[in-house]
């Protein structure tokens, strides 16, 4: 943006001073250029090098990127419902890619839950669960990690580090493990997700205490509270808003992780969908697509209603 | 200030008790959360039958399923042949080498020249064995029965008759067919070996299992390992804490060479291959250690890494201009707002496992699968972020650069990002370091990078190793790359965040 003022010309403190700008300005722009060259240069190569150990190459495979969405077709349209609710159709030849009826969960003689209704029912428990575990083990841990609540940081960093390893540890390798011991079955999916939980509940909830008002705190301790008093009367209550907004944010992270371990072969919605894509069953992919997509939808929004409610706008604030 | 006495307040709790006294709900908020909580989980442990299950699980397998993340086996199966004799053998990759001789199994070596009869000759098992222990010079001329039917054959060989197995300094197994037995601190156990059964010549103590009367006994010497005796032989694993062959692997010449002995190799020895000098074939035998893989294992974290990245940066790119037409008080046209939140709605709603899923097929497996599940699924979140910020920018700034009469971009430039660009920046930092981690689950699932390793090695439940070895990689990584992203977001929007 140029200007067209007439300049009048520089004293000499103003002339140093503008040499000392103009020098700041070019180094400025230097360290700017240098490392916006450095990310280039780091972008262009980790992208050669995706495409090299890619098993196919990206210029080979993008005429064909959207050959997928033909194989997502179905013969027509009401055939996602007939596999969203397991009603009978009238393809049926015999393969497993027309047969929707053999899923029924039977409550009664007529009345039944489509299969995956049930199975989306489930992985929302996966989550459900885990993330109450994760509450309620997180906020005890949180506590112990708070630095004006503990004062020896000989509790608190041991707490500190275990909980930054539960949250770091990869949730695949915890739901693998599992499987081996447990078996098949969405315990080792939980357990995953709980463990998860607890470093990420933890960290966001010890910060949260170490933001509280100690004055209640002081309060109690004068009359001769003890540590788990403290606790309940005085940092409790002036978290809790803040703790059930967290926890509803991470219910919609877990939705989702809960979808991912499952599959990976933790059940649930997840194993149902990886299934029905490998296979090549479109109407039931999109079946599945479409439940996703509105239980995911439905449990953000009305997580961000209570979320609202609770802390108001803040909770909206950008997480830096 | 009138202070209240303890009279005054009686009085006026007396008159107007609902002032004192709580709502029901205010005092039981807490208790009823907290029942209805353990109420739920009650009703999951029944719905996912956890009861069962917990019970059905194999936790013996699980401890040394855990022991296996930080220790290996030496596994030498001691076969005890009719007649009494036992020959020991380790697998061909146990790591304990081509040549073992340890020095935890003493044995007695006898050189035997015996008559043994080939598989071909099946009518009669129960042929005597006809052996004949020599304690003299092997080729002996008066026991060459060489006039024997072609069914059987006579070989002269060592062979051991008795073995004592040391698993640590309390216990060991002393085979000395046919009877076994175990001390395990100040307890022993005699077993013998029938043809075909084996039997406890007392009660079983806890540390031995057997499941059925005559079937193999299980010992189990807690870390140090365990073993099975069956009725034609002893297997022994034998657990040591480490890592085995995690340099050089049992194949390659470095094998079971120290430290210094290796030194001295790469600098002055003689070159062990003559195409290569010793050190690019340490290299190379350590890059291509077949037990580890670590070129592969590198490879394939990399790609993790690179699939955070990139992915994280395109969707910053693409969701920066984005969230301009999104954000209500920029673009002033409610239904482009509307549409613009609406798609990142859906970017983001349908799950990155899904993306990660459909970009397998379209691509194939591999980190460009994974790179555009976390660039659809970002440019939906980060877009998201982006549109609230620019939303709660304040206003004044923007409002001085208008007034001068500047151009709209430039209004933008000097007027907006000045005050986003921060928050912006950090937000991708934040995301590319939770990336790294969503990247290894998705590749689980075939959209590239560490994950299917990860959950091969798993699969097989014998690999714990190496799963522990690209656990603690990706632990190394993660955490490195949250102490970068925390130190620069600290710069960037200084250290007043949390």
């Amino acid at each position: 943006m140029r200007t067209s003022l007439s300049h009048a010309p520089l004293g000499e403190r103003g002339a140093q001073i503008e040499a000392h700008w103009q020098v700041l300005a070019r180094s400025r722009r230097f360290y700017t250029i240098l490392s916006l060259g450095i990310l280039f240069v780091a972008l262009s190569g980790s992208l050669w090098f995706a495409n090299d150990s890619n098993s196919g190459k990206f210029f080979d495979r993008l005429p064909h990127v959207f050959d997928f969405v033909e194989d997502l077709v179905p013969r027509d349209a009401t055939e996602i419902w007939r596999a969203m609710f397991n009603l009978p159709s009238p393809y049926y030849d015999g393969s497993l890619k027309y047969e929707y009826v053999e899923g029924r969960h039977y409550v009664t003689e007529s009345l039944y839950i489509p299969e995956y209704f049930y199975k989306m029912a489930e992985t929302l428990n996966i989550a459900l669960a885990s993330t109450i575990i994760g509450f309620f083990f997180g906020a005890i841990l949180s506590f112990l990690a708070a630095r004006n609540m503990v004062k020896s940081p000989w509790l608190r960093g041991p707490v500190r580090r275990f909980m930054e390893v539960l949250r770091a540890f990869p949730e695949v390798v915890l739901a693998g493990f599992f499987l081996a011991i447990l078996s098949l079955g969405p315990i080792p999916a939980m357990i995953a997700v709980s463990i998860h939980t607890i470093g990420a509940l933890g960290k966001l909830f010890f910060e949260v205490i170490e933001n509280a008002d100690m004055r209640p705190d002081e309060g109690l301790k004068a009359v001769g509270a003890s540590w788990i008093e403290r606790v309940w009367f005085a940092i409790v209550p002036q978290v809790m808003p803040n703790f059930v907004s967290y926890f509803l944010l991470r219910l919609e992270i877990n939705v989702r992780a809960s979808t991912i371990i499952g599959a990976v072969g933790g059940g649930g919605i997840g194993e149902q969908l990886r299934l029905s894509i490998s296979r090549g069953h479109e109407a039931k992919t999109l079946a599945i697509v479409l439940l996703l997509l509105i239980t995911i939808i439905a449990v953000d929004q009305f997580s961000a209603w209570l979320r609202r409610k609770l802390v108001g706008d803040q909770a909206f604030q950008a997480v830096v | 200030m009138q202070s209240l006495t303890a009279a005054d307040f009686d009085a006026i709790a007396a008159r107007h008790p609902h002032l004192l006294q709580p709502s029901f709900w205010s005092r039981f908020t807490a208790p009823i959360i907290l029942a209805s909580a353990i109420l739920y989980l009650v009703f999951c442990s029944w719905l996912f039958s956890v009861g069962t299950v917990m019970s059905s699980a194999n936790w013996g397998i699980a401890g040394s399923y855990l022991a296996e993340w930080v220790s290996y086996e030496e596994r030498p199966t001691i076969a005890i042949r009719d007649d009494g004799t036992m020959k020991v053998d380790f697998p061909r990759f146990d790591p304990i080498g081509p040549n073992p001789n340890p020095d935890w199994l003493q044995a007695k070596r006898e050189t035997v020249t015996r008559t043994i009869t080939t598989p071909a000759t099946t009518a009669q098992p129960d042929a005597a064995p006809a052996s004949s222990f020599s304690f003299m010079a092997p080729a002996d001329p008066t026991s060459a029965t060489a006039a024997t039917a072609a069914s059987t054959q006579t070989v002269t060989e060592d062979v051991l008759t008795h073995a004592l197995v040391q698993m640590n300094p309390e216990a060991s197994i002393e085979i000395a067919p046919p009877s076994v037995t175990v001390v395990h601190g100040d307890e022993t156990l005699s077993i013998s070996l029938g043809a075909d059964s084996v039997k406890a010549g007392s009660a079983l103590p806890t540390w031995a299992t057997q499941r059925a009367p005559g079937e193999k006994i299980v010992l189990s010497f807690g870390f140090s390992g365990w073993a099975e005796v069956r009725s034609d032989a002893v297997i022994v694993h034998k657990r040591y804490l480490g890592w085995a062959g995690f340099f050089f692997d049992i194949d390659s010449p470095f094998f079971g060479k120290s430290w210094s002995q290796i030194a001295s190799l790469l600098w002055s020895g003689e070159r062990l291959d003559p195409a290569q000098s010793n050190l690019s074939l340490a290299i190379d035998n350590i890059l291509y250690n077949p037990s580890w893989q670590h070129l592969d294992v590198w490879t394939k974290l990399f790609q993790t890494i690179v699939m955070a990245f990139v992915g994280t940066l395109f969707a910053m790119i693409v969701a920066f201009p984005l969230s301009f037409i999104a954000a209500r008080n920029i673009t002033q046209n409610r239904p482009i707002n509307q549409l613009t939140k609406r798609f990142f709605d859906f970017l983001r709603s349908v799950d990155m496992l899904i993306w990660a899923l459909f970009f397998t097929r379209a691509f194939g497996p591999g980190p460009l699968a994974g790179i555009s599940a976390i660039f659809f699924t970002d440019t939906g979140t980060l877009g998201k972020l982006y549109a609230e910020a620019l939303e709660n920018i304040d206003d004044k700034q923007r409002e001085g650069v208008k007034s001068v009469g500047a151009p709209p971009m430039a209004v933008q430039r000097f007027g907006v990002l000045p005050q986003v660009l921060p928050v912006f920046a950090s937000q991708a930092l934040y995301f590319w370091e939770s990336n790294t981690r969503s990247a290894t689950i998705i590749g689980a699932v075939g959209a590239g990078g560490i994950g299917l390793k990860l959950w091969e090695a798993m699969r097989t439940h014998t690999n714990w190793e190496n799963v522990a070895y690209m656990v603690l990689l990706l632990l190394i990584v993660v955490f490195i790359f949250d102490a970068i992203s925390n130190a620069l977001r600290s710069r960037l929007i200084g250290k007043r965040g949390h």
